[in-house]
Parts: C-alpha cells; structure tokens; sequence
C-alpha cells in the first residue's frame, strides 16, 4: 500500500471565503482528517506567495496528495495543478474543494451552518483524494494549417495574418466571391472611403502563396480534435475532404429584412443596405429623408443592440447631405450609440452638418402616414409630424440561419440570438471552449470592420499559439472502455457530446483520446458498466457521497 | 542578448499587456514586459466585479498574473520605464530605466514583518487614497511579483537618512539599500504598447462638489469602496457619518462628451454605472439606485439585456437628465438639481450618495512616451490608431492595444492584445 500523505490549503480569497467561513477551525477540521499530515490556510492561494507556499510545503513535507479548498476548479484547478507538477507531484493527485462559489458565496448570512457545511466538503475532497491515481496526459501531433471559414473582411484579415506568418491558409467562402457585406456597401465610416477601396485586399489574399481561396463552397461535416481536424466541403461538383489544425469561424451575419414593419416596401421605404446601393448608382432624388432607428431591434423579440446601425445611420445622412446639401435628413432614434474618440466626434459632425435628432421612446413608436411620420417628441413632450420622400429603416444585424447548423457540426455553442459563444465573455473573447476553434467578426456579435479587424487579428494570434506547436499535451482525465465488458451496445457513441468515441472493427466501443474531455456522460450511461472515467471513477465518487454521509 | 532573438518589447502590464505577452509567449517568442508600477496588473486589479457577468476582477485575473509570472518565455521588468527606442521594425534596441527596488526579489518572502513596523505612512495609491500604506509596500495583496518595494520618495531613510527599521526586522535580509536606479539594454523585433488609461479628476467642474462634498465619490473609488479586499471591506458606509447609504445617484458623462473637458465618449461608464448599482443592490437589497444619463450606450455582447436586467431585477431607476449641480443638506446628503429631458423643468433630487462616472483619460506620460517611440497621438492624446489597421501605430513594427489607444472594457482589451500580439509576430517573421 501507498503510504499516503496529504497537504490540504485552506483559502481565505481574501475576505470572500475569510469573511463568512471560520477558516482556523477548518484548517483545524482538516488536520483530524485521515492521512492528512499538514494542513494550513492561505490568504490568496493563487497569488505568487500562495502558489509558494502550496510547492515549498510539498516538498518540505513530500506530501503525495494536495488539496486546495477555495474557489472554482473552472478557473483555477490548471493553475494548481501545475504548481503540483513543478513540486514533482502527477497532477492528477491534486483535488479541489469549492468553498467559494458553493459556499462562502451562498450561504453569506448563515455562517456558522456555511463552515459546517465547508468541513464535509472537505472531508469529501480528502475522501476522493485517497483515491486518486496518478494520470499521464497525451501528445497529439499539430497539423500547422489553418481552415478559415467565411471569406469576409474577418476572414481575409485572419488569412492574411496568418500566411504571413508562415502557416497554410485554406479560406472557404461560400459565395462565388470573397469579400462578405462590404461588396454591398458604398462608402464606409468613420473615414468615408469606398468600400471598394477597403475591399483591395481581397487581391492580396488571393494572391498569397500560402493560402488557398476556395469559393463556392461551404462545410457539412466536421470531425477531429484539436491539432487533427478533418472538414468535408460541398463543392458544385462533390464532396471534398479537407485536414486542417485549427477553424477560425468568421460567417459573419446578415441584415433583417424589416418585412411588416413601418410600411417597408423596398422602394419608398428602404433598409440602409438598400440605400446604399441607392448611393453606390448615385440615385438619391428626393428632398425629404427620415430615418428611424432600432427597427426590428431592442423590442421583445430581439432584444439586443446591433451596435453598428447607429453610426450607419449618421454615415449615410451626411453622405446624403454631402450630394444634396438642401435635403432634410431627421434621425428618429433612442439612444445615439457612438462609444469611443473617433465615433463621438463624428456624432457631432452630423449635428453640426444640421441633421434633426428626435428621440423617441418604446412606448410611443413612430406612425408611418402617407406622407408623413408622426412622432411623440418627449423632449417636447407633444406629438410632432415630419414630411418625408423617403423613409430608410436602420435594421439590425442578425445571426445567418445556418448558424445553428454550424455550430452543431462544430459543436459550439450559440447565445440566445443565435451568434456564436465564446468561451468566456471577458478573458477568452474569440476562443470557444472547444479547444481549436475560434469566432471573430459578425458571427460573434455585430461588429463593425475595425472591430471585425481587431478580433480577426485576435483570433490569428490565438491559433497560432496551437500551430506554431509541433505537438500538443491534451488532458489525461478520459474515458477508457474495458473491452471485456463493452458488448457493443453504442449507446456510448450517441451520448457523446465531443464525438469521441467510435466502434473499432471487433464491435468494441473506443475511445478517441485527443476528442474526449472527460465529461462523464458515456459513463453513466453504459449499461455494462464497461467505462471508466478516469479521476471521476465510480469508486472515487462513492466514497465522496460516504463522506458526505450518504449510504 | 544577441542580435537576432525573437523577441517582443510590451510596454504596459495591464490587462490588455498581459493577454498580450501571453500570446506571444505562447506562440514561442519571448516577450519582454516593462511595467512602471511595482506589479502587475493595471486598472482591472483595482475593479470589484467586471460587467456583463459580474465575475470578481481580481479573482480571474490572478490566475494570469502568475501564468505571466511564470512563463519561461516572459521576462519582467518591473518598477521600470522605457527610456529610448533606436533602430527600425524587426531591430530596435530599447533602453529601459529600471528603478531601484531597495528589496532582494529572490529573499523576500512577502511575510510582511515590514510592512507593520515601518513607521512611515503614505496615501494609497492603489486603493484611490481611502485607506493609507507604508513606505515598505506591495503594491496590492495578490500583486506580481509578490514581493515588497520601497517607495523612495516617503521612506525615511532614503529622504532623511533615519529609520532603517525594516532592515532590522527582516529576518531573510530582503532589504538592501545598496540597490541602484540602473539601466537595461534590450533587442526586439516589435513593440506592443499597452499603457492603458487614468480617471479624469472631475475637481475642475465645481458645480458637482467633489472634494468639497464628502459624501460625492467618483467610480473608480466606489469600485473600492464596494470590493471585499478594499479598504471598507465591502462594508458600504459613506466617509461623513459613516453610515449606510441607502440611496445612491450615479451620473454618467462626467467630463466626458463634454467640449470643455474630454469631447469623446468614454465607452465604459454607461456599463459600470449599472454594474456598481447592481453590486450595491447585492450588498444591501434596501438600496436604491438612480442613474443620470444623455445616452445609454450598450452594443457590446449581451449588454442591453444587461441593462434591462438592472432595471427589472435590481430595481435600478434611469433618468434621462442633464446635471446642472450637486449641493447638499444640513446633514450632508447630496442634492441634485437636474434638468428633466422629459418635462424641461429643473428638479432637485436629494440622496445619500453620489457616484460619478468621470472619463477615461490618456495617461499623463503618454506624449513623452510617444516622443520616444517616434509614434503619433490623437487629438485626445490617445495614440493614433486607423480604422482599417486598428492595432498598428504610425510607425512599422510598433503595434497599440488596449485603453491606450481610447477608451474600451475589459473584452475589447483583450482582443485588442491578442490582435497586437499577432501583429507582433508577423511583424517579427516577416523582418527576421
Ligand atoms: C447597411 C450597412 C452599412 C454598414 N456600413 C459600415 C461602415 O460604414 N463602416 C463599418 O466599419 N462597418 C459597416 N458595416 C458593418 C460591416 O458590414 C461589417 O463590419 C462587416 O461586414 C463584418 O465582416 P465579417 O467578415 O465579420 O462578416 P461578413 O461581411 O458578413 O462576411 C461573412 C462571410 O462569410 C460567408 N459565409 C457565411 N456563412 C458561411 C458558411 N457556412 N460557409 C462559408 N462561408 C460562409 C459569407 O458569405 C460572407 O462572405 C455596415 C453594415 C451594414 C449592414
Ligand atoms: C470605474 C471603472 C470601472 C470599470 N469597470 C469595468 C468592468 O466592469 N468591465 C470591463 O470590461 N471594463 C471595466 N472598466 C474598464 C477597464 O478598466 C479597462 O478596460 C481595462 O483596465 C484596460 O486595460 P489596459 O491594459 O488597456 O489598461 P490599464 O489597466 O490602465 O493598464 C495599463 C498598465 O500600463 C502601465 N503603464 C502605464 N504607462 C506606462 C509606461 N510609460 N511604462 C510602463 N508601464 C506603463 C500601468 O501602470 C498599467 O499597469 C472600468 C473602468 C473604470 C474606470
Ligand atoms: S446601434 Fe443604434 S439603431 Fe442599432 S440597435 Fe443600437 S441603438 Fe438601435
Ligand atoms: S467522457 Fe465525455 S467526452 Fe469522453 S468519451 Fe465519454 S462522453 Fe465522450
Ligand atoms: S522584506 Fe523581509 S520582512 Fe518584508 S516581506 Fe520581505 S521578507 Fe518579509
Ligand atoms: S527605512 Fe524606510 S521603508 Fe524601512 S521602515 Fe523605515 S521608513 Fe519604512
Ligand atoms: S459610456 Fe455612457 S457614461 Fe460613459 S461617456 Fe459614453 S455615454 Fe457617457
């Protein structure tokens, strides 16, 4: 038998877990603990002087089990364990305890029962911890090509990045040609150049030795795993196979078509897109021009923001007054979204170009008449009528109706407007949680191009921090089959979120070691029992339901 | 180091710097990062929670202030400031001042003995000067590197040749008053400036009374106020009786979208003003919060519904007014007198504190730095970025992310940093 010694650091989180748990009398708690040989508490245990701490003591006392309670494993569990694995301890023998987030945090007004309830989830943690086995992780070998799916201003700006740093590019668009929106549009804000102007690098990109423009094309079938994925195309003429390493998702997304609403009828009353094109054939010949804002947008069904249609709006009123200085241009809107230096000032500019704002308010809507608009002006706090020729709906962006599809094939995640979800909203903005798989550009959120720029860098820094790599260590917490008690049922298969596992050729289920992310499902729902999920074993989570005083 | 190292320069160890040598290290260049303070960290250290998902700041934070700390390809300087910049795109030599420290960083153990015996008590800089720390300091509790430094200007033996107390309390010898100010000459193929931003002081518009109303805080003091770290320890009492307030007024667009002051939009103050009433409303389901607004500006990812969230779920009231001035009653309750954007009549409107959303302005050293990068500002002194190169400065090779270029969240920060760090690396291969 091992002789087992565990270490267990007790977190204050500062005040978060300090100021609600009676932290002395768990570290007290712990000490009477079987096997535990040291226990102490730590005010951060993630700080630079915690994490010493955590590695002198392993040392100091060779502790061969650690455990941390504090706060999320989510966040922090790769952090501690590393710092296992500097002391020279496998880092599958460390265990953590939420006493945060599933305790101090929770029960902040009851915290005598909150320390209670902290010292048999400790004791859970240690009882688990007794049984941990030491795993080792696997290497996957990095293929350093990139798939890049969308050819917009996204999509060619991450191609671009990327071949320039030495990597092959394949870029599929499913339309005849690249370039997304902005072939739609005529001149651009905040600097008023044409959109075609902007749209010159698409020469670049196709003329770039290390990437490969594919159009006309689109995916239907991705499998693989980070490093090694294998993506079918629908090409006019067949089914393609292509392998790549990692997918930067840039689709972008498209315009609502305000169908219903404020009497569009694509002549008299437009969207914006359509008045761009008005623009681009230089067919602008009326006089009078209200534009409404949040169309479609900020209401029940939609509940978001579109983020760029406000300063679209202001684009396109002082384009007009630039052709036709005697027009009259009203922007009926609820609130004037220009953030920043650049987009401020040009809010401004459009004031001082003499362009009417009425603001509006949700409950009163603007009425559509035959010739003209009545609206309630509670600036005013009275109903006003403005004449108009011409009506141009500001409609927001939407999510492209396949995106569901695509992120099932890519099984991402979407958010409750159907745009794609990061990982995490702050410090993971253009990863998924998927690893190998990154978002910029509209198909995150509607962006505008210096926005879709700056992310499309992003998510080309971020993929090249896996291509630049010839091989990669993947998680050693997995599923593994016991041949001899696997019958081929398949139920595994099906249940498999990550599409790990598949059939060999003797009807045995196996396990994909660089797909699987040690989710458990299959696991649970093997009826022979034939899988084990390593560091979450049957026998490990009973002994912590025992702990807990469970029978 | 030789001729040919691949390695990046970050000026800057915020949020946005750190994402960006983490990158780069990553990606297998090595990355030098020059960071004034004693630590690491920047403006997000000093946040309670970050909108729109009300995580702690410090909290996701630290774990990248030790993977910073740790990363073999990652060399930190700081306590340290760039001094000159030579050479062109994929060969600049940079000189780096490297301010004396007085502390030997491998002996310090963080134990503190120091801190408690050191006599000399100095405004906290980090905590907005609500509370006060020693001469002998760490910058803030989770900082890195978690070691201690000597502010020469307040320890009493560096300015008056007495004291000398810390040296003898330290029982690993840490402290050495030998160490000199030095400089270190450094060989990078790109430059990644991430300087990020300051508050504005809002004491020029006198109408709004702060510094001479007690009980007017701005927000960066409130996100202190607020934090369990801070210096109330998130017990919210304000400073003229020490009670709890229970109604709060945040005014947005302080000294911003405002011609006399700062003529742009600060991006931010629309979000944090609700993100501070809703963790005031979760300290104390009593509170009540009112915010004062021209524009509520929130395209950002899930952000109006975070705004719909604060009015439905914390009861957080939004009117649309314009602050003409804030005076207060015999017991020293704000008073608001506004003009309602509704009925144009002026109203005064009492509460027990006011929070005010101040502007985010380019640091004061940002024309000097620019100076001696060779690199352009804005007319707001942010460095001048372009719309269809957003994270390239003027000059080749030198690359900008972050508040620094103007003002963002934490999101945009991030991806700024990571587009910079590719900009970097391209940059870097293509002129190697
Ligand atoms: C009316 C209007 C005016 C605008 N004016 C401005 C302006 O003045 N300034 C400004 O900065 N921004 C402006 N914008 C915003 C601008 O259009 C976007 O910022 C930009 O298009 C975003 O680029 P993107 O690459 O993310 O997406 P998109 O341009 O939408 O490109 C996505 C690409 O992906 C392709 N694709 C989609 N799905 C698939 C699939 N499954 N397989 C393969 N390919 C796929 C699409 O065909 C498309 O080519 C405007 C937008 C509108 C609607
Ligand atoms: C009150 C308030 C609340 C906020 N709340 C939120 C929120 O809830 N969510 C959100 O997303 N955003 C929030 N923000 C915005 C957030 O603070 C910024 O987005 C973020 O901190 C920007 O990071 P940065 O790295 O660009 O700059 P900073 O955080 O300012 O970091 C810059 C770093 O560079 C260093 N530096 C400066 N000059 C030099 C030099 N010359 N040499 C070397 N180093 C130098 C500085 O010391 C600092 O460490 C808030 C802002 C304020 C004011
Ligand atoms: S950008 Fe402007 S028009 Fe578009 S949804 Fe937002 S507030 Fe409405
Ligand atoms: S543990 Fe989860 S990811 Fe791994 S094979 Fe089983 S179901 Fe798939
Ligand atoms: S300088 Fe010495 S006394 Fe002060 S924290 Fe460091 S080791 Fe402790
Ligand atoms: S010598 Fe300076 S730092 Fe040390 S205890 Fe005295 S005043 Fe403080
Ligand atoms: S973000 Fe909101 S509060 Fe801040 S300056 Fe802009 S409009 Fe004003």
């Amino acid at each position: 038998m091992e002789d087992i010694k565990m270490g267990v650091f007790i977190c204050h989180c500062g005040t978060n877990i300090g100021g609600f748990l009676d932290v002395p009398s768990l570290v007290e708690y712990a000490k009477t603990l079987p096997n535990v040989t040291f226990a102490t508490d730590n005010l951060y245990s993630c700080s630079e002087v915690g994490l010493s701490l955590i590695k002198e003591k392993i040392e100091e006392h060779d502790l061969n089990r650690v455990i941390v309670a504090s706060c999320t494993p989510r966040t922090h569990e790769p952090l501690f364990r590393s710092i296992c694995q500097e002391a020279g301890l496998n880092p599958y023998l460390f265990e953590m305890v939420n006493i945060r987030d599933q305790c101090s945090w929770v029960h902040m007004k009851e915290t005598e029962a909150a320390t209670e309830k902290a010292k048999i989830l400790i004791e859970m943690g240690v009882a688990k911890a007794l049984l941990l086995q030491p795993l080792e992780k696997f290497q996957i070998d990095i293929n350093p090509t990139a798939l890049i799916i969308g050819g917009g201003i996204a999509g060619m700006t991450a191609a671009l990045n990327l071949a320039n740093q030495e990597f092959k590019v394949i870029l599929i668009e499913k339309e005849p040609e690249l370039g997304g929106l902005l072939r739609y549009l005529y001149k651009l804000y905040p600097t008023h150049d044409d959109a075609s102007k902007v749209l010159e690098v698409r020469n670049l990109v196709e003329n770039h030795q290390k990437i490969k423009v594919i159009t006309s094309t689109e995916p239907v079938k991705i499998e693989g795993f980070i490093g090694n994925y294998k993506v079918s195309v629908k090409r006019r003429d067949g089914i393609y196979d292509i392998d790549t390493g990692i997918i930067i998702v840039a689709t972008g997304a498209q315009v609502l078509k305000p169908e219903g609403l404020f009497g569009y009828n694509g002549s008299t009353i437009i969207t914006q897109l359509e008045l761009e094109q008005l623009l681009k054939e230089n067919k602008i010949n009326v006089k009078n021009i209200v534009m409404i804002q949040c169309v479609g947008a900020r209401n029940e069904e939609r509940r978001y923001c579109s983020n760029i249609c406000c300063m679209t709006a202001l684009k396109n009123a002082m384009l007009i007054k630039e052709l036709k200085p005697d027009a009259n241009i009203s922007i009926i809107f609820r609130d004037i979204q220009t953030q920043g230096t650049t987009y401020e000032e040009y809010y401004r500019k459009a004031r001082e170009k003499g362009i009417t704002f009425i603001r509006y308010i949700p409950e009163k809507v603007p009425i559509v008449k035959e010739s003209n608009i009545e609206v309630y002006n509670d600036y005013l706090n009275q109903d006003i009528s403005i004449p108009y020729d011409m009506i141009v709906l500001s409609t927001p962006l939407i999510a492209n109706p396949d995106s569901e599809d695509l992120a099932k094939m890519l099984k991402v995640p979407l958010e409750e407007n159907h745009f794609f979800l990061e990982a995490h909203v702050k410090l993971r903005p253009v990863d998924f949680a998927t690893d190998g798989i990154y978002v910029c550009g509209s198909a995150h959120w509607p962006a505008d191009i210096p926005e879709a720029i700056s992310q499309a860098y992003a998510a080309a820094s971020r993929a090249s921090t896996i291509i630049s790599k010839d091989v990669l260590e993947v998680e050693g917490a997995i599923a593994e089959v016991d041949e001899d008690l696997c019958v081929g049922c398949g139920i595994c298969i099906k249940i498999c979120p990550y599409n790990a596992i598949s059939m060999d050729d003797n009807g045995i289920a196996h396990v994909t070691e660089a797909s699987c992310k040690g989710c458990g499902l299959c696991g649970a729902t093997c009826p022979e029992k034939a899988i084990t999920n390593h560091h979450f074993t049957t026998k490990q989570i009973l002994a912590q339901i025992l702990a807990s005083g469970g029978k | 180091m030789g001729e040919n190292s691949n390695s990046v320069l970050v000026i800057g160890g915020g949020i946005a710097g750190i994402q960006a040598s983490l990158d780069l290290a990553e990606r297998g260049i090595k990355v030098e990062l020059v960071e004034k303070k004693p630590c690491i960290g920047g403006r997000m250290a000093q946040l309670d929670k970050t909108f729109p998902t009300n995580d702690c700041s410090i909290c996701i934070l630290a774990p990248k202030l030790a993977e910073c700390y740790r990363h073999p390809n990652i060399t930190l300087h700081t306590l340290a400031e760039v001094k000159e910049i030579t050479g062109k795109a994929g060969n600049f030599k940079a000189k780096l001042l490297q301010h004396a420290r007085y502390i030997k960083a491998e002996e310090c153990i963080n134990c503190g003995i120091c801190i408690e015996k050191c006599p000399m008590r100095v405004d906290d800089e980090f905590d907005v000067f609500l509370r006060k720390r020693r001469a002998i300091y760490i910058y803030f509790l989770q900082g890195v590197p978690s070691i201690m430094a000597i502010d020469p200007e307040k320890c009493l033996y560096l300015t008056k040749d007495a004291c000398r107390i810390c040296e003898k309390v330290c029982e690993r010898e840490a402290i050495d008053f030998e160490q000199k100010d030095s400089e270190v000459n450094l060989n990078v193929k790109s430059i990644i400036v991430a300087t990020g931003y300051e508050p504005f002081d809002p004491s020029p518009l006198v109408n709004l009374g702060y510094k001479h109303l007690p009980n007017v805080v701005t927000g960066l003091e409130f996100e202190r106020m607020i934090c369990a770290s801070g210096p109330l320890k998130g017990h919210l009492i304000r400073s003229s009786d020490r009670k709890e307030p229970k109604k709060l007024a945040f005014i947005n667009c302080v000294g911003s979208r405002d011609m006399k002051y700062n003529p742009y939009c600060s991006s931010v103050c629309c979000m944090y003003t609700t993100k501070e009433a809703m963790i005031a409303y979760e300290h104390d389901n009593s509170i009540q919060s009112f915010i004062f607004y021209i524009d509520l500006r929130a395209g950002g990812k899930g952000f109006r519904e975070y705004i719909e969230r604060g009015q439905k779920e914390y009861g957080i009231k939004y009117i649309k007014g314009k602050v003409a001035k804030i005076i207060e009653d015999d017991d020293k309750n704000p008073i608001i007198i506004y003009e309602d954007m509704n009925t144009s009549k002026m109203k005064k409107f009492p509460v027990d504190l006011v929070i005010l959303a101040t502007s985010m302005i380019p640091n004061k050293d940002t024309p000097e730095l620019a100076n001696i990068l060779g690199i352009d500002l804005d007319k707001n002194n942010f460095f001048l970025s372009n719309a269809y190169l957003p994270l390239d400065s003027s000059k080749k090779g030198i690359y900008i992310c972050g508040c620094c270029r103007g003002p963002m969240d934490i999101p945009n920060s991030v991806i700024d940093a990571s587009g910079a760090a590719a900009k970097a690396a391209e940059n870097a291969i293509r002129e190697g």
